[in-house]
């Protein structure tokens, strides 16, 4: 009876955000705001159903509840409990629901906090979201219910959650994903409100930017989270993979970035709407794409869709309207918000829109790399794989140059940058950058390599300018450094920490590809190896039952350059219910190195094949992300308490909106913006 | 005013000209780095080009494992039904590796027909089939069997709409 419930409750909410979508958007056009003000009890109501029927499903899984197909599916009784209620998104309809319960939590949060939005412009975004809203639950309802029934017999026992997803990193995994994935519902359906009224200017911009800091902080974590549990779970040592399904989140990522950066220009002086509106019906509709394409297996093959032509279908047709709809009404009336341009060459405009130009690039060649093998196979041209060189050809230099552009962008003033007062200082970082990445790449290799010497000047470039942006900066607030460091907004401190995040990541990077070494070898107990100065020793491997499996559970004594002995014990589980065989990596980790053991098959008289590697700096990849997260949620807590005092003391916002308006020196709305703050 | 229109001009040329190289360097890129797959079939017709890195699949052909004693060196063969090829690896192989299951290798075809892989691939679970392998079992079985009514009955049919089965790999 209780899975029902759910059921119902789906089917409430759905015509609740089927109401939502019509209604307010109705009402804004003839100027009804009784119809408008029904948006925000409808988004609460819509929250509330759509909640209740994931508790429902969450309560199935609880209790076990193995008439629901769902739950048969993918529990077991022996599961534990925590990964009982992760599975609720371990498979295709609970993660469809997560999907819509997320995007109706986006859809309550704009509701609660509206901000400066007028009536008729919330109504619509409001709408905009409730129509999106829409198609997902009726893709849940008609193609992927997780509520259905295995009536009247059903099974005693569940066919258990893959093992794969059995772990700490894919409960948090999918929610935080998501939570970036359809955050950025938000600025699209803003997007989509600014194009229907056809202004978009500097507040709108303004409004857009932390509800897209948001997402993407989400999305940041989300992507690193994903890459660390590839990591150390599916046994390869590998942290990206360039997978279709990890492409998928990846180029909403690049174009998120893009839209940041053309958002803080719009959001200046209002111009570039047309090309930010763009990258946010971009951002969105790759959102989409990815999560379709993840969701549907259409990514392996064309075929897949074979396997379920109704959703398939459904998919397609649903990203063609999106995606359709949301380009007509932007090539109808985008040229109806275009501004003129009042920036000169060297501005920090420029230095964004090219970043931005860099990212959409980025972008497109990964969509290319990902979709051409689709392309290929519909078009019966045979079968074919596009492998990591050919994103590393395009990603490796992309990144370079968006980092050099990245350094010059942070220390020119904006619309009228004056470079030449600054050439001095720039050739004098340039230098030391060049000579600190020479000295790298000398010290780190035998032979000097380019490549290192390359990024690691890119890397102390980015590192210094971002630096020297603070310290500057800091100096127009007060004469003693620290006392103005201290009194620096939030967001710029979350830019440049955001900004050297990257260069942590470069440096990860860089560093993993070339000081990592492995061997797959052959060991009996008492066997010995070798590699970069550790000292492996492998003891053998003895049974040890877990929860819901049992372990092959290995043992390798290791001896450091330090002569300090540690033991590993990597695994190789067999899950009980499924009879599958899952291998779980050991890993002592470093700042400076990983060293990763994991168990391959067992070769009999207790031989066993072991991988063993070094990784070094595997770590920044990971930290760098988690500082550019950081950086993201320091300037959307500094920009709301911003607009907090915003609201107290409206007039002075005004007149530094006027001084920005006149265009007057670059320093000015600057100090009138640290005014504000 | 003519000065503004010049340099949108200058902008327009330099939109076109910079997506139209890149694009064109993209495609370049994608034909020297895209993994042509082939089925067992087309491997021993001599079909498949040799020296030229390739993938393939297969079902891993019962008994044919063997490993090398001293090193982690294995041969095994794989079919589609059609054909079977020899394939030699060394390495650990996947979890998910065994007689019977469907995988896809990645290598390199040497003049003798051998397959020397460097990659083998098994997805991550285990009621999953790899779709190219899925889809030339279906060739070899269609032109195996013309006279019978219906295709034998193929395991992997329902198998690859297993949910979430693409979210893992």
């Amino acid at each position: 009876m209780i899975p029902e419930l759910g059921h119902i409750a789906l089917i409430l909410s759905f015509c609740l955000a089927l109401v939502l979508g019509v209604v307010p958007l109705l009402g804004s056009y003839r100027a009804r705001p009784d119809w408008q003000a029904l948006a925000r009890p409808l988004a609460v109501g819509q929250f509330v159903f759509v909640l209740l029927a994931f508790l429902v499903l969450m309560q199935a899984f609880v209790a076990g509840d193995f008439s629901v197909a769902y739950v048969a599916n993918n529990s077991g009784t022996q599961l534990p409990l925590i990964y009982r209620i992760s599975a609720v998104w371990g498979a295709h309809e609970g993660s469809l629901l997560l999907w819509v319960l997320i995007l109706s939590g986006w859809t309550l949060a704009v509701a609660v906090f509206p901000g400066p939005l007028p009536a008729h412009t919330l109504a619509r975004v409001l709408a905009v979201m409730g129509l999106v809203s829409v198609g997902f639950q009726l893709f849940v309802l008609l193609t992927s219910n997780p509520f259905s029934r295995v009536l009247p017999w059903p099974p005693a026992e569940g066919a258990e959650l893959n093992p794969l997803l059995q772990d700490i990193g894919l409960v948090i995994h999918p929610p935080i994903l998501y939570m970036g994935y359809v955050g950025f519902s938000v600025v699209f359906a803003l997007a989509i409100a600014a194009l229907l009224e056809g202004k978009v200017d500097a507040s709108w911009a303004r409004w857009s930017r932390p509800w897209t800091l948001v997402a993407w902080v989400f999305l940041t974590l989300g992507i690193a989270l994903g890459s660390w549990w590839a990591y150390y779970e599916l046994g390869w040592g590998g942290w990206w993979f360039w997978d279709p399904v990890e492409n998928a989140s990846f180029m909403p990522w690049l174009l998120a970035t893009a839209l940041l950066h053309s958002l803080a220009v719009t959001a200046r002086q209002g111009v570039l709407s047309s090309w930010t509106l763009l990258l946010a019906i971009g951002t969105f509709s790759l959102s989409l794409l990815g999560t379709f394409l993840v969701r549907s297996g259409v990514l392996t093959s064309v075929h897949a869709f074979a396997s379920d032509p109704a959703r398939g279908l459904f998919i397609l047709l649903f990203l063609v309207v999106v995606v359709g709809s949301s380009l007509l009404l932007f090539a109808l009336r985008a040229p109806a918000v275009a501004v003129r341009w009042r920036f000169t060459l060297l501005s920090r405009e420029m230095f964004l829109i090219a970043n931005t130009a860099v990212f959409s690039v980025a972008c497109a060649t990964v969509l290319l790399g990902t979709l051409y093998p689709l392309m290929i196979d519909a078009l019966g041209l045979g079968k074919i794989s596009v492998g990591p060189p050919f994103f590393n050809t395009f990603l490796v230099p992309l990144t370079l140059l968006a980092a050099f552009m990245l350094g010059l962008g942070v220390v020119t003033s904006w619309q009228q940058g004056r470079l030449q007062q600054q050439v001095r200082p720039l050739c004098g970082t340039a230098l030391v950058s060049c000579a600190a990445g020479a000295l790298v790449a000398f010290v780190s290799n035998e032979a000097f390599e380019v490549r290192v010497a390359l990024v690691m000047t890119l890397v102390v470039w980015v590192v210094l300018m971002s630096l020297g942006a603070l310290v500057s900066q800091s100096r127009r607030e007060a004469d003693r450094l620290l006392v103005g460091l201290g009194r620096l907004p939030g967001r710029v401190w979350g830019m440049h920490l955001a900004h050297i995040g990257l260069a942590v990541v470069m440096v990860g990077i860089l560093m993993v590809s070339l000081h990592s070494s492995g061997k797959d070898v052959r060991m009996k107990p008492g066997d010995q190896l070798q590699l970069e100065g550790y000292s492996f020793r492998f003891e053998g491997v003895r049974r040890r039952p877990g929860p819901n499996y049992i372990a092959n559970y290995g043992s390798l004594r290791i001896v450091g350059p330090q002569g300090v002995p540690m033991l590993m014990h990597p695994e190789k589980r067999l899950y009980t219910a499924s009879r599958s065989v899952l291998t779980e990596a050991a890993i002592v980790p470093g700042l400076f190195r990983d060293i990763y053991v994991a168990l391959g098959e067992d070769l009999g008289e207790g031989a066993w094949a072991v991988r063993i590697q070094i990784k070094a700096f595997v770590r920044w990849i990971w930290g760098g992300a988690l500082l550019m997260a950081l950086g993201g949620a320091l300037c959307v807590a500094s920009r709301c308490r911003q607009r907090r005092g915003q609201t107290s003391a409206a007039p002075s916002a005004d007149a530094a909106a006027a001084s920005l308006a006149a265009g007057q020196s670059a320093d000015a709305p600057l100090a009138a913006q640290v005014a504000r703050s | 005013m003519k000065s503004a229109r010049r340099q949108r001009l200058a902008l327009l040329f330099f939109i076109v000209f910079g997506a139209g190289s890149a694009l064109g360097l993209m495609l370049a890129a994608l034909d020297e780095n895209a993994n042509l797959y082939l089925s067992p079939a087309q491997m021993r017709s001599g079909e498949a080009p040799v020296g030229i890195r390739l993938r393939g699949g297969g079902l891993v052909v019962e008994g044919s494992v063997h490993r090398d004693p001293d090193s982690l060196a294995v041969a095994f063969q794989i079919t589609d039904g059609a054909g079977t090829v020899d394939v030699h690896y060394k390495g650990i192989l996947p979890d998910l590796f065994r007689e019977g299951q469907g995988i896809v290798v990645t290598g390199v075809l040497d003049e003798d027909g051998q397959f020397r892989a460097e990659e083998v691939l098994a997805k991550h679970d285990e009621t999953y089939m790899p779709p190219e392998v899925k889809s030339a079992l279906e060739t070899a079985s269609s032109t195996r069997a013309e006279s019978a009514s219906r295709p034998s009955g193929d395991p992997a049919d329902d198998s690859a709409s297993t949910p979430g089965a693409g979210a893992v790999l």
